[in-house]
């Protein structure tokens, strides 16, 4: 019975390690055809289902009709327009199915991930400088400032914040928030800034309260002898508090960018979702997980291959920002 | 001037902390004008094919279910095994990883669900939603049933120990008794973070209209189907994805305060 018990502990316990491994190799095995066609190039190509000439014939272009394989790569296009313009004289019912053939004849469908990628960077960024101030304020006021039985409630009603399911944000972000941001800034009611925003505002409290605890590890014999020093409160904040939990704080920090990196629904309402590169913080964009939430359902092929190329990108990029802050800054914390 | 610099900072503090406030309290009167505008005690009675929420409650509820049934047998025999028998690096590492897979990207995991379940099997169903929930609700119990077993005193097992009982028997009969409290708050609050999730849902569960017990099809998800309704051009649907949210909401925060609250009495 003994031995069983441990057993079982022990294989639930495996099972974490399994399943991190196991959605590591699943991605990438998803994602294998898509990395193989586009390589590393994917992430500097801003271009996304796109549709271009082919460059090479040999493979791709492996179709019984006409007199197309005997013609060089370079003439494929010119032949194909030319069999479109025959056939289109000849039978005018049928050119919609015979244009869709001619396409895959001609050109190829390419995937490129700069945009998600950077719309997903950029929203992140704006996320985390909307949100810290007003988060190091926060957690002050809760650590130093608030009497203990406000900072009680007014520590639960931050953490309640937390709790609100992303998808509300999103809907309240979309409806109420995002129509004020347009106002004051212009643009588009969905752009980087409003999806950013919206995401600072869900990380906030999520960051206010690791900051929080960070600070509440400070030693009261530190405080209080700067205290008896003659300092104000916002000395030992600054000179004492501050470099004590400075490393946790850090480490909180990161903890609330790989949230805001990974997060789906909030963004999803508020971004837009065309592949487009923005040119200013008004102009709609993409990230990565909205590309996953708004194309997997429609994708297939080397198109679904190119989601769980991006879903490899985001779990790699989101595993080493946590990694860091757990290893490098909230060892050190502890 | 230090005392100046000293009131304008703690000014900020106090309005950076009012900010916060008033965020909450911007999106829960949203939510309470908008949700109850809407709703009605119709909603529990129809499905969404005629207007009303009754399968998709039912269903989040099912999925949410099932992924703890999945999900917290696991999470706590994991978590004893770092906190109780793990020694040296394999426990740590463990317990790493956990937390690393704590913060995993949700839709990473749906994407994962996808290509493990939905695809072998031939498409999305109700056990694929449930495991993608169970996979994001695993680490939560690990860590919760790893702090609160390492707050139990070690006298307490060897008293057991010394009185003759087997190590699992000690485990199981005086340290979870122990830590039982804590461990019911991390679970509570961990069924109330899944409860809500929509991203992991989206390709796995995906959602019905109509009323299913059935695991092995498509199935109501209240959180999927917020999305689609709020994402359609008619007021009307808009309107029932507001009460929708309002229900889900209220339900969150009543599990998350009733966490709270069994803390708080035990203490």
């Amino acid at each position: 019975m003994e031995k069983i018990f441990q057993k079982l502990a022990l294989s639930s316990a495996s099972l974490v390690f399994v399943l991190l491994v196991g959605i590591f190799i699943t991605l990438y095995s998803a994602a294998k055809p898509a990395i193989d066609e586009f390589g590393f190039d994917f992430i500097t190509n801003p271009d996304w289902n796109k549709e271009v000439p082919i460059e090479i014939s040999s493979s791709t272009a492996v179709t019984p009709s006409t007199n197309m394989s005997d013609k060089a790569s370079s003439e494929v296009k010119d032949a194909s327009i030319e069999d479109e313009d025959d056939m289109m004289l000849d039978d005018e019912d049928d050119d919609m199915m015979l244009d869709d053939e001619d396409d895959d004849v001609t050109t190829k469908t390419i995937y490129g991930g700069l945009v998600p990628i950077v719309g997903t960077l950029l929203t992140t960024l704006i996320a985390l400088v909307f949100a810290l101030p007003i988060a190091m304020g926060i957690a002050v006021f809760l650590a130093e400032i608030a009497p203990k039985n406000i900072s009680n409630v007014v520590g639960i009603a931050i953490e309640l914040l937390a709790a609100i399911p992303s998808i509300i944000f999103g809907m309240w972000g979309l409806y109420y928030f995002a129509p004020i941001i347009a106002d004051m800034f212009g643009g588009y009611q969905v752009s980087l800034l409003t999806a950013g925003l919206v995401l600072g505002v869900m990380i906030l409290p999520f960051m206010a309260a690791i900051t929080r605890d960070s600070m509440n590890t400070t030693p009261a014999v530190l405080k209080e002898s700067a205290y008896a020093l003659g300092a104000t409160k916002f000395e030992v904040i600054k000179d004492i508090i501050f470099p004590y939990s400075k490393v946790g704080i850090i480490g909180s920090i990161i903890l609330a960018l790989g949230r805001a990196l990974g997060e789906t629904m909030a963004v999803a309402f508020l971004i837009g979702s065309i592949f487009v590169l923005p040119q200013k913080i008004t102009d709609p964009t993409i990230s990565i997980p909205v590309a996953m939430a708004n194309n997997f359902g429609e994708a297939s092929g080397l198109g679904e291959s190119a989601l769980f190329y991006l879903a490899l990108i985001l779990f790699i990029i989101s595993f080493a920002v946590i990694s860091i802050a757990k290893f490098y800054f909230l060892k050190k914390a502890k | 001037m230090r005392l100046i610099i000293n009131k304008i900072f703690l000014g900020l503090s106090i309005f950076s902390a009012l900010i916060g406030l008033a965020f909450l309290a911007w999106i829960l009167t949203t939510l309470f004008i908008k949700g109850l505008s809407s709703f009605h005690f119709g909603l529990f009675l129809n499905d969404l094919i005629d207007g009303g929420l009754r399968n998709l409650i039912v269903g989040q509820m099912i999925l949410a279910g099932l992924a703890s049934i999945i999900g917290i047998p696991l999470g706590m025999a994991a978590g004893i095994y770092i906190q109780e028998y793990g020694r040296g690096k394999y426990a740590d590492v463990i317990r790493d990883l956990s937390d690393i897979m704590m913060s995993a990207p949700s839709i990473v995991i749906g994407a994962f669900v996808y290509a493990v379940v939905v695809v072998p099997t031939g498409g999305t169903s109700g056990f694929a939603g449930a495991i993608a929930l169970a996979i994001m609700m695993i680490p939560v119990v690990i860590n919760t049933t790893d702090n609160m077993l390492s707050l139990v005193p070690r006298e307490l097992r060897e008293a057991g120990i010394a009185l003759g009982a087997s190590k699992y028997k000690v485990i199981i009969d005086i340290v979870i008794k122990a830590a039982k409290v804590g461990i019911m708050t991390g679970i509570l609050l961990a069924f109330a973070r899944i409860i809500g999730e929509t991203a992991p849902l989206l390709f796995t569960s995906e959602t019905s209209n109509y009323f299913s017990l059935d695991l092995t099809e498509s199935f109501p998800s209240l959180t999927v189907s917020i999305y689609d309704l709020a994402n359609e051009p008619e007021e009307s649907s808009r309107d029932l994805a507001w009460a929708a949210s309002f229900i889900l909401t209220v339900l969150v925060l009543i599990i998350n305060l009733s966490g709270r609250f069994i803390t708080r009495n035990k203490k």
